[in-house]
């Protein structure tokens, strides 16, 4: 099946529904796919009271006449000017004149011993869950990591009644002091740290502080935690430990977008190295939701071809890249977060690769080679920035060689399903787990 | 605000109980069990919550490798995990 669209949007955050709604109102046929089965993205996630400007936008995108593709994954360019997207019902073609990718982020994660047990999550992994239905109040939560998501998630989650045991930050607390003073230029993020202090109060915070095991047998129990010479041991029932974000890359590598310093090249007007591809929010700067809004407000508008406006936008813009400037020196990892991981300790989660098989490669294409480190059903989306950090391998040549399916398909998604000899709706190409099955 | 309606379904042949709107990898969760088991036999949970890490797959009604963080229970749903 193929559906066509002046203007195609791809992802249902901030950045894309604000491309969307904006690129609509200049009577443009626009599209918005997106693979969770709800619009929001992962900041306005449903399951909790949203901020005003959440509801104002959802508001808008619903009364808009922008069609909405939610529960579809994009994994394929077939040719150009045309996305192939999976869904639950099956595979659709999107053909487009303008394309705008607001692919958004994930969180960093990065290995230490034990951080593969069942409940150890990311920050926004465990928010995630209990947006969707985890009961938490009397749970016991260590809160750990880098970045403003950490103070989010623990404010969340104890207004839903866990205990907050701990917050540990990896970044020292001399380094809050330039960060701080960035949001006191803009009221709606001073008014939210403040909201976070409050809702935190009474909780421990610890900055230059990280999780150095996680503990248990079949089930996390504890958390090892160590900031400078001491140690100590903290019993919990869940771990949310996530090390800032990094962008989501895979669609616009898979379009040939020029890639600098890990993120999406763009203009002023959001335009991309290829002429009538934009792209918003994340993945071309880490900045939080109200640039994402920003940018994709821009993007919708210069993909309609309102240049002016979207000149005049861009020059708002400018004013909030002092806080995307703070958070990015505030989230700088540690370097002795690199010596966490043991020799034993897995990397690669889904080929079980540890950090002692990775270490002798000299780069992510001979260690994918040598081990299948990256090359399981995730393919390197979590491994892939942790190695970026522990061994400094450039990503640079799997972005130039990145090929489809971006997500494991349904062997059916991938070409004329009467045509193949495999029919199941079981079968999935992902990585040798999955071979072995169809073997 | 009114309560939220409650399904069942089954994870493992095991009725579990939950509010609507929840995902099927809350659900397992609620059920105190992995979600599934590494190549090499871990016991492994939910770690991104986003549809990225694949560490929730389990089959749902019969379809193996369901990412399990990005689907809604259902009433009567049957969730498998190795």
């Amino acid at each position: 099946m193929t559906e066509r669209f002046d203007i195609l949007v791809v992802g249902a955050g901030p950045a894309g529904i604000a491309a969307a709604v904006t690129a609509v109102a200049s009577r443009k046929k626009v599209g918005l796919v997106d693979d969770n089965p709800v619009a929001g993205g992962q900041i306005w996630r449903a399951g909790a009271a949203q901020p005003v400007a959440a509801l104002a936008w959802f508001e808008r995108l619903a009364a808009s006449s922008v069609a909405r593709l939610q529960g579809w994954r994009v994994f394929d360019s077939p040719s150009q000017g045309v996305l192939r997207a999976e869904g639950n019902d099956g595979c659709r073609d999107l053909v487009y004149n303008q394309l705008v990718m607001a692919t958004g982020a994930r969180e960093r994660f990065l290995p230490f011993p034990g951080w593969t047990l069942p409940n150890v999550m990311g920050a926004g992994g465990l928010d995630a869950m209990v947006r969707g239905g985890l009961p938490i109040a009397g749970k016991r939560v260590v809160v750990a990591g880098t970045g403003p998501l950490l103070l989010a998630v623990a404010a969340h989650l104890a207004k839903k009644g866990a205990k907050i045991v701990a917050i540990c930050e990896q970044a020292p607390l001399h380094r809050f002091v330039p960060f701080c003073a960035s949001l006191l230029g803009e009221p709606a993020k001073t008014k939210q740290g403040i909201e976070y202090a409050l809702s935190t109060f009474g909780s421990k915070i610890h900055t230059g502080c990280w999780p150095v095991a996680a503990n248990g047998d079949e089930m996390l129990q504890s958390v090892t935690l160590r900031r400078r010479e001491k140690q100590w041991e903290v019993p919990c029932d869940y771990l949310a430990c996530g090390f800032h974000l990094v962008p989501n890359l895979e669609l616009p590598a898979l379009m040939k977008c020029r890639i600098d310093n890990g993120f999406v090249a763009v203009d002023d007007l959001r335009q991309t190295s290829i002429a009538g591809i934009f792209c918003a929010g994340e993945p071309t700067g880490i900045g939080g939701v109200e640039m994402a809004l920003l940018e994709g407000e821009i993007a919708g508008l210069a993909a309609a071809g309102k240049v002016v406006e979207a000149k005049r936008m861009a020059r708002r813009r400018k004013r909030g890249l002092g806080f995307v400037r703070a958070l990015s020196t505030v989230t700088e990892l540690d370097p002795r977060l690199k010596q966490l991981a043991t020799d034993k300790t897995l990397v690669c989660r889904c080929e079980d690769v540890s950090y002692g098989r990775l270490r002798e490669h000299a780069c992510w294409r001979e260690a994918k080679l040598h081990t299948r480190c990256g090359m399981g059903p995730c393919q390197g989306r979590v491994c892939g920035p942790a190695t970026e950090f522990l061994f400094g391998w450039k990503m640079d040549s799997t972005w130039s060689t990145i090929r489809p399916p971006l997500y494991p398909v349904l062997v059916s998604s991938l070409g004329d399903p009467d045509k193949l000899e495999f029919k199941s709706d079981s079968l999935a190409l992902a990585g040798a787990q999955d071979q072995k099955e169809i073997q | 605000m009114p309560k939220p309606a409650s399904l069942r379904l089954l994870v493992n042949d095991r009725p579990v109980n939950v509010a609507s709107g929840t995902t099927v990898a809350s659900a397992i969760l609620l059920a105190g069990i992995p979600t599934r088991r590494s190549v090499t036999g871990q016991p492994r949970g939910p770690l991104c919550g986003m549809g990225i890490c694949f560490e929730c797959q389990a089959t749902i009604n019969g379809t193996m490798h369901q990412r399990t963080c990005q689907v809604f229970c259902t009433e009567g749903m049957e969730v498998r995990t190795p």
